[in-house]
């Protein structure tokens, strides 16, 4: 019967991501899901003959006011942070528990193969968590959001991992308790280690491989406890996770393996740092940008990472409405690695009541462009950079992107003339069609929809 | 067969499951699609509470709780963050189609 009602709760898992994969079935397939993980959580506290009630019962109010409250208190454009949190959050409770097995099971007694799983569980559970938060102090600011690399770096990570597969084997060999505890505190600084290499552009890609992570942890301690609730649902969020970290890597052109190893925008791309500011850019006041948007019949929309910086999703909204109370087309273009996790300007989007159906993904948007009239940049950079396109030697060569140039007059929202995270000039500044508007994203909006009243 | 390797043919079958329910989200729907997924993942409560209330020391007794807590964490704030999210996806009709 137990086994049963683990095997519904794993049914609930499956139906529900089914239907989060459509619009409309998304909601309900959320809460079949969660419907499914309260059905699994009772039959676990019925069925484990709990004796450390108020423990348990502590631990679960503690958790779900502590998730309410950021569920409820967050921002959406800070849900990449969220989420980041919560994927480290999922980690180390997988590693907490294979410590907790460790220490309750006497290690002469229990088969080398639940040893094993108990050290996959606690390596996968603590780079999780440690990566994760790393991942949330440089989407949060507080830490750099450039790659960090030292000198010696993959030296130090490759010892690292001597070490922690060196433990592994000692504490199986062994049966010692305290090659465990060294395994884990090597896991926890891997972690570290893995993410702080990684640029902020690249989040996407670490954000979904951590999502695959989390899971994989879940699925660990599955065989530690040899639950099957447990193995299915790890192995299904590590499925999605992987499929999203593959989307994301194809979406820039790039290997997993060159995301995480690469370092990029370290450097290397900073050749032409030099002659950028020597070109001549046509700058443009809100006036110019409102007098070009007034006056098109179709305008298209690229929003980036600068959107969610400055909160201006609603404003973004607002100069579409009044574009479009003028009778002029507006769509929106977005690239699968705009923002900072996968989907990020969808979601802000949908926050300002951007209807779903002027979303437009990179095959429906680009094919449009030499139709378009304006085209307006909001803080996204590499991935309108022609140099993908036209210069072998970018290091974004390649990479897929809206050819914004084909458009008729194109609007770039920016702060200043500064590269973007990739550190790679972006020769579209310069074309004789770009009108440079140098400004915070919502303040730029805000002036040009009240320039736009006199147009 | 030795419960690992059931464990492992659970494993290999979920993910190729994994993989073709999920193959085909739009883009619209990556962030809340992982977000649920993270909320899946918080699977581990239930190993949590058992480790939780059948610890026999102080220590495994802390090492739960604080599993529990951050599992929890994890499903409670995931699923509820995923609804809120889809619950703006979901505003049908919008100011879109009086465009039309």
């Amino acid at each position: 019967m137990i086994e049963l009602l683990y095997l519904a709760a794993a049914v609930s898992f499956i139906v529900g991501l089914k239907r989060l994969g459509g619009p409309r079935t998304a909601r309900s397939g959320n809460r079949i899901a969660a419907v499914g993980m309260l059905v699994a959580l009772v039959v676990a506290l019925v069925d484990a003959d709990i004796v450390n009630w108020e423990t348990v019962a502590a631990g679960l109010v503690v958790g779900t006011v502590l998730g309410v409250w950021g569920a409820v208190r967050v921002q959406m454009t800070a849900m990449p942070q969220m989420v980041a949190v919560f994927n480290g959050l999922g980690g180390i409770a997988s590693a907490l528990v294979a410590a907790a097995a460790v220490l309750e099971a006497d290690l002469s007694f229990l088969p080398a193969e639940t040893t094993l799983t108990i050290l996959i569980s606690t390596l996968i559970g603590a780079v999780t968590f440690t990566g994760s938060f790393v991942a949330y102090a440089k989407l949060q600011g507080l830490l750099s959001g450039n790659p960090i690399v030292f000198p010696g770096q993959q030296v130090v990570n490759a010892f690292l991992v001597v070490v922690a597969v060196g433990a592994g084997v000692w504490m199986i060999a062994g049966d010692n308790h305290d090659a465990y505890w060294v395994l884990g505190a090597v896991a926890l600084v891997i972690g570290i280690m893995a993410v702080i290499p990684i640029g902020g552009a690249d989040m996407p890609v670490v954000i979904s491989l951590l999502n695959s992570f989390s899971g994989l942890a879940a699925a660990s301690a599955g065989f530690v406890f040899a639950n099957n609730a447990l193995i299915i649902g790890g192995a299904l969020v590590g499925a999605a996770g992987l499929i999203l970290t593959i989307l994301m890597t194809k979406a820039m052109n790039r290997s997993l393996a060159n995301v995480l190893f690469a370092g990029f925008g370290s450097g290397d791309g900073f050749a032409g740092a030099g002659e950028m500011s020597t070109k001549p850019v046509k700058r443009a006041t809100a006036e110019d940008a409102a007098i070009a948007l007034g006056y098109a019949d179709s305008v298209m929309v690229v929003p980036g990472y600068g959107l969610a910086v400055a909160q201006a999703q609603h404003a973004t909204r607002k100069l579409a409405t009044a574009l479009e109370e003028r009778g002029i087309t507006v769509h929106y273009a977005i690239h699968p690695v705009a923002g900072r996790m996968p989907g990020h300007m969808n979601v802000l989007l949908a926050e300002a009541d951007v209807p779903y159906e002027q979303l437009l993904d990179l095959e429906q948007a680009d094919p449009q462009l030499p139709q378009t009239d304006v085209v307006l940049i909001l803080g996204a950079n590499d991935v309108v950079n022609p140099s993908a396109r036209d210069d072998s030697t970018s290091p974004i060569y390649g990479m897929p992107i809206f050819n914004v140039d084909r458009a008729g007059t194109v609007i770039v929202v920016k702060r200043s003339l500064s590269p973007g995270f990739a550190g790679i000039d972006n020769p579209l500044f310069y074309n004789d069609n770009t009108l440079m508007f140098f400004a915070d994203a919502k303040d730029a909006l805000e002036q040009t929809l009240n320039a736009l009243g006199d147009v | 067969m030795s419960v690992l390797i059931i464990g492992v043919t659970v494993f290999v079958l979920a993910a190729f499951v994994g993989f073709e329910v999920i193959s085909k989200v739009p883009p619209t729907l990556h962030t809340p699609l992982m977000s649920g997924a993270n909320a899946i993942s918080g699977i581990t409560i239930i190993a949590a509470v058992t480790a939780a209330g059948l610890g026999s020391t102080a220590l495994i007794e802390i090492l739960g709780f604080l599993a529990v807590v951050t599992a929890t964490v994890n499903v409670v704030g995931g699923f509820l963050v995923t609804d809120r999210m889809l619950q703006m996806f979901r505003r049908p009709g919008g100011r879109g189609d009086e465009q039309k």
